[in-house]
């Protein structure tokens, strides 16, 4: 059961850091539909580094540019030119699916050293919880750590306030004399950076090789999953493991002989958001105070 | 610019374009003429970098070009989803003035044959599928003889007697390799069981690779795929247990962990039916069983080939060996009575052995060791 | 930082003449990365853009390519101009081609002129049904309909697959996930041109294609409906006044969109596959999202985004086929096609002006 439980943690960790920084990103009105480009460059970049300079931990920062940078090409468009962002971010899927497989393409065949895990001394020895919570590579406490910090950064921060500021309403943000646009950039750029570091830990830890397209759909999903947790970080937490434990429900169960068809289980996350969604949509007062009311809509800067 | 110029321009094009297509050749007769070499296209199912299915297939083409050098010229599509897009490509193959054209997955059967009788005078290779025409040959490989040296590897390696299987589509060519295994398995480990997982894809790394974490945290100690990318494998690494590769040798992935590959070598295949139609003595290798046709080879003619025995006790590795070359002597039938299925029902009376038809047509149930039931 | 200021006036030449300022540039880019990764950029452009619809037949094909993505584009169009953003037309589309399969498998004695018209009823209720979903709790609950929509864009695909997989599948496949094969009189046909004869697969489908764009290309600009749903969308408030309700428009709008990416579903199947498969859309839906904004959200541009980026398509297989250029490289460019034709709208609708600013983001006490 503790085998279980740690691979439903692991396969949950790279939807941990899409969703987050897709949250940010949403949070500060903007949709990018691209997360799975982004994480498909970030595991690319990742898994190339990592070969070239011999250490994993290049490999995490170099996921993390390379999101970032692709988050940037949006951003470009979608804030630069005021594209519309829902053609932007597929456009981002579709080029960052292509584009990693190009830059991939000599990295075929090749293995890695994934990371190592680093237990943390005393606490790893606690019984029952020790090993799964503190017995981990350091991708996993820190997308923990990046919960936390967004967590405290919406709430607690005035650069949050401004963030919410700006998604809630760009028009009063930007009388107010808020920069929109640079804003959203920083914003769309982290997004890019968490999505990026999510596409790391595919090469670096869950399957230590690169093949083309092999996030497979999981960006989708971390969109999902942002909606899921109602634009609240520690619900992204819980989404995410409850995503990646059906998953393995799924997969577990059918090694134990259950016959409930896989399709049907796999179907609940997007049921339930959808449940999500309604519930919030009914309840005004958490939906004023979460969901950014700017989504996806353009905001056009003329002096 | 002025409307009216945009207006005349489009007007020109569009006339210009109707002028062209009416004096333009039939349509369907078009066929580039190839400049002396002969020309052999290759369909992919995923990219050559999947290092399983089709990554063998790609080693095989390889294998043509260095064997016929500039007799021959090849060309190939990857990525061709198994749909409309398929048929479309192969025609344009087969326009692009190639002689042979060979089809690796089994969704391009119907496809194949819809676009064989648009060109009567090409010749079509289809991989693993059944339907045969005129000018459509199929060719498959006996990959459960291979499987079934995995389950005596691991019937004789395995502590724990929990053995995980990850599984792609119920056809009959993975049923066969299931069974296979579970025979091999319980004719020298009559505690030992499979169980399968279904990913239902044949490349989703990720998946593959929680299935298989999945099947470790249910206590397997040794891995067997039918899915095609190394991820089972280098799960296995990690997880310090054992696993079979798919397709092609996955040593790389898992030098500790694997304990051989049966590797689908493609090239003789290849090479033997392009000769043929060069000289003119191709068939379509229907024989007297439909099933099976003339085509379906194995251990024996080295289609399927076993990569060495590693990570295993010297004892086991002997004992494989025999095991494989009684396969590849053809003493050892695998599907040979009493074979009872997993609910103890006797489906293969003593002494009667499946024939090809019957390994596709009547094996719709897991063997004795397998648990579950197949799914659908 | 870049000032924009929407352009009064946008006489046709512009609107025409930036698409090709957009490709062009796409073109340039694209030389410099087949140059880049050791192709002769000017073969490699022949290759992409000129060879696949340099035979008749390959026309036809690029119409093929094109239908499915012109069907639903074309039913986006709708929705987006009413300012409803409907991103799941992939879903949409997928139970399309369930319900006109469900009839299509159900009755297959029935002869064409029943069967043919009760699977395009079938597919476009498929579709409707699909897109009510996310309009319906629109409208009643207030929902984001481009979370929901995408969500169910999900469940659509694995409800085929399961459908395929399992109650649906032919006994006959051993297994392998398809249906059984269409009936004869459930198949659309391939038109048999005069004085040409078939162009490729170009089959009836595409006319219905073709003409559904310049039907909606009418609705829209003469008609009260279009003009309806201009106003909700530019300005829902004058909207109302004016008698519109919101909530007919959305529902409308939404039907529309669903009937369409239904239709398509069903044509795809109906004429290209003859069964159902676990994969019936390869990302239609998604493609015609960017279709419909390629063309402006106008449906005859429809026409014309459509084939091009059917063209991108075809160019990557063509390519692939004779230089070797692996697949990936159709993305690269794909994805550079789409942003400079997004970027090239940009600069048709606004008058663009760079300023240096020294502005930074102010933080502080404000």
């Amino acid at each position: 059961m503790e085998a279980l439980i740690l691979t439903v943690l692991l396969t949950s960790v790279p939807l941990i850091f899409a969703a987050s920084g897709e949250l940010i990103a949403e949070r500060s009105g903007v949709l990018n539909l691209g997360v799975e480009g982004m994480m498909l460059m970030g595991a690319v970049s990742a898994f190339a580094a990592s070969s070239i300079f011999g250490s994993p931990y290049v490999g995490i920062l170099a996921g993390a540019v390379a999101g970032a940078l692709t988050a940037a090409v949006f951003a470009v468009f979608a804030l630069g030119l005021a594209t519309n962002q829902v053609a932007t971010g597929l456009a981002l899927t579709i080029f960052g699916a292509g584009l990693s497989g190009l830059v991939g393409a000599p990295f075929v065949g090749g293995t890695i050293d994934g990371l190592p895990t680093l237990a943390i001394p005393l606490l790893v020895d606690i019984p029952v919880f020790g090993n799964l919570l503190f017995n981990h590579d350091i991708m996993v406490y820190l997308s923990i750590g990046f919960i936390v910090i967004i967590a405290w950064f919406l709430t607690q921060t005035r650069a949050g306030l401004v963030l919410r500021a700006v998604g809630n309403s760009h028009d009063s943000a930007h009388a107010l004399g808020y920069q929109v646009l640079l804003v959203r950039f920083y914003a769309v750029s982290f997004g890019g950076m968490m999505a990026g570091l999510g596409g790391a830990y595919l090469p670096l830890v869950l399957t230590p090789h690169w093949s083309e397209g092999m996030t497979a759909g999981r960006g989708w999903i971390a969109l999902a999953l942002v909606v899921f947790a109602s634009w609240l970080p520690s619900r992204i937490l819980i989404g995410a493991l409850l995503f990646g434990g059906i998953t393995i429900m799924q997969l577990a169960g059918q090694a134990r002989g259950w016959t409930i068809p896989p399709q049907l289980l796999s179907m609940l996350p997007y049921i339930a958001t959808i449940v999500v969604l309604v519930i919030i949509a009914r309840n005004r007062e958490f939906a004023r105070a979460n969901s950014p009311a700017c989504l996806g809509q353009i905001f056009i800067q003329n002096k | 610019m002025n409307n009216k110029i945009v207006i005349a321009v489009l007007g020109a094009a569009i006339l210009g374009a109707v002028y062209w297509m009416t004096t333009g050749e039939k349509a369907s007769q078009v066929v580039e003429k190839s400049d002396g070499a002969v020309k052999v296209g290759f369909v992919y199912l995923t990219t050559p970098g999947d290092h399983g299915w089709t990554y063998a297939h790609e080693l095989g083409r390889q294998q043509v070009e260095k064997h016929f050098g500039n007799k021959v010229k090849t060309s190939y599509v990857e990525n061709v989803p198994e749909g409309p897009d398929a048929a479309r490509i192969i025609r344009e193959l087969a326009k692009k003035g190639n002689s042979i054209i060979f089809t690796t997955s089994f969704g391009y059967m119907d496809p194949t044959i819809k676009v064989a009788k648009e060109f009567p005078n090409v010749k079509f290779e289809h991989i693993s599928g059944y339907k045969r025409a005129a000018n459509v040959a199929t060719g498959n490989i006996r990959y459960y003889e291979g499987r079934y040296v995995q389950g005596v590897v691991a019937g004789l390696t395995t502590k724990s007697n929990k053995i995980g299987y990850l599984a792609s589509f119920p056809i009959p060519e993975v049923i066969q390799g299931i069974n296979a295994f579970a025979l091999g398995l319980r004719s020298v480990n009559p505690d030992a069981n499979l169980s399968v997982i279904w990913v239902n894809s044949w490349y989703d790394p990720v998946k593959e690779a929680d299935a298989a974490k999945v099947h470790i945290a249910e206590g397997a100690d040794i891995l067997a795929q039918h899915t095609d990318s190394p991820a089972m494998l280098q799960a296995a690494e990690k997880a310090g247990v054992l696993g079979f590769g798919q397709a092609s040798d996955m040593k790389a992935f898992a030098p500790k962990a694997q304990l051989f590959s049966s590797v689908n070598n493609w090239g003789p295949h290849y090479i033997n039916k392009i000769s043929k139609m060069i000289d003119g003595t191709w068939t379509t290798g229907d024989g007297p069983d439909h099933w099976a046709g003339n085509d379906w080879v194995g251990m024996s003619d080295d289609y399927l080939v076993l990569t060495p025995f590693e990570n295993m006790s010297a004892d086991v590795a002997k004992a494989a060996a025999k095991v494989a070359a009684d396969i590849k002597s053809g003493n050892n039938k695998i599907f040979t009575g009493p074979i009872k299925d997993n609910t103890g029902k006797i489906r293969v009376p003593a002494g009667k052995t499946l024939n090809d038809g019957e390994l596709f047509s009547t094996l719709n149930y897991y063997v004795e060791g397998v648990k579950g039931k197949i799914p659908g | 930082m870049i000032s924009m200021t929407p352009r009064k006036h946008i006489p046709l030449s512009r609107t025409l003449l930036t698409p090709v300022v957009s490709i062009v540039l796409t073109v340039i880019i694209g030389a410099m990365i087949f140059g880049l990764l050791d192709y002769n950029p000017l073969s490699a452009l022949y290759e992409f853009f000129v060879a696949p619809i340099s035979r008749p037949d390959q026309i036809g094909d690029l119409f093929v390519k094109a239908c499915p993505l012109i069907i639903t584009a074309t039913g986006l169009v709708f929705c987006y101009r009413a300012n409803i953003w409907n991103i799941g037309a992939e879903g949409q589309l997928i139970f399309g081609a369930i319900f006109s399969g469900g009839v299509a498998l159900a009755f297959p004695d029935w002869p064409a002129l029943i069967l043919m018209p009760s699977m395009v009823l079938a597919g476009m209720i498929g579709g409707i049904f699909w897109a009510m979903i996310p309009a319906l709790l629109k409208v009643r609950f207030n929902t984001n309909e481009i979370l929901v929509s995408l969500m169910l864009t999900y469940v659509a695909a694995l409800s085929i697959d399961w459908l395929v997989r399992g109650p649906w599948r032919d006994p006959m496949s051993f297994g392998f996930p398809l249906t059984k094969m269409y009936s004869d009189a459930a198949l659309i046909h391939r038109i048999e041109v005069p004085f040409v004869g078939m162009l490729g697969q170009l089959h009836w489908g595409v006319v219905g294609a073709l003409l559904f764009a310049c039907v909606a290309a009418f609705l829209l600009s003469r008609t009260i409906l279009g003009f309806q749903i201009k106003v909700m969308g530019d300005a829902p408030r004058a909207g109302r006044f004016a008698g519109f309700n919101p909530h007919v428009t959305t529902i409308g709008v939404m039907a529309i969109a669903g009937g369409a990416a239904g239709l398509a579903g069903m044509v795809e199947v109906s004429a290209s596959m003859g069964q159902l498969q676990p994969n019936v859309s390869f990302g239609y839906g998604f493609t015609a999202i960017i279709v419909a904004f390629l063309a402006r959200l106008n449906p005859l541009g429809v026409i014309f985004a459509g084939l091009i980026v059917a063209l991108a398509e075809l160019g990557g297989d063509n390519a692939q086929i004779v230089l070797g250029m692996p697949k990936v490289v159709t993305g690269v460019f794909k994805g550079i096609l789409l942003f400079m034709l997004l970027a090239g709208e940009t600069f048709n609708r606004y008058h663009i002006q760079w300023q240096r600013t020294g502005n930074k983001l102010n933080l502080k006490e404000k």
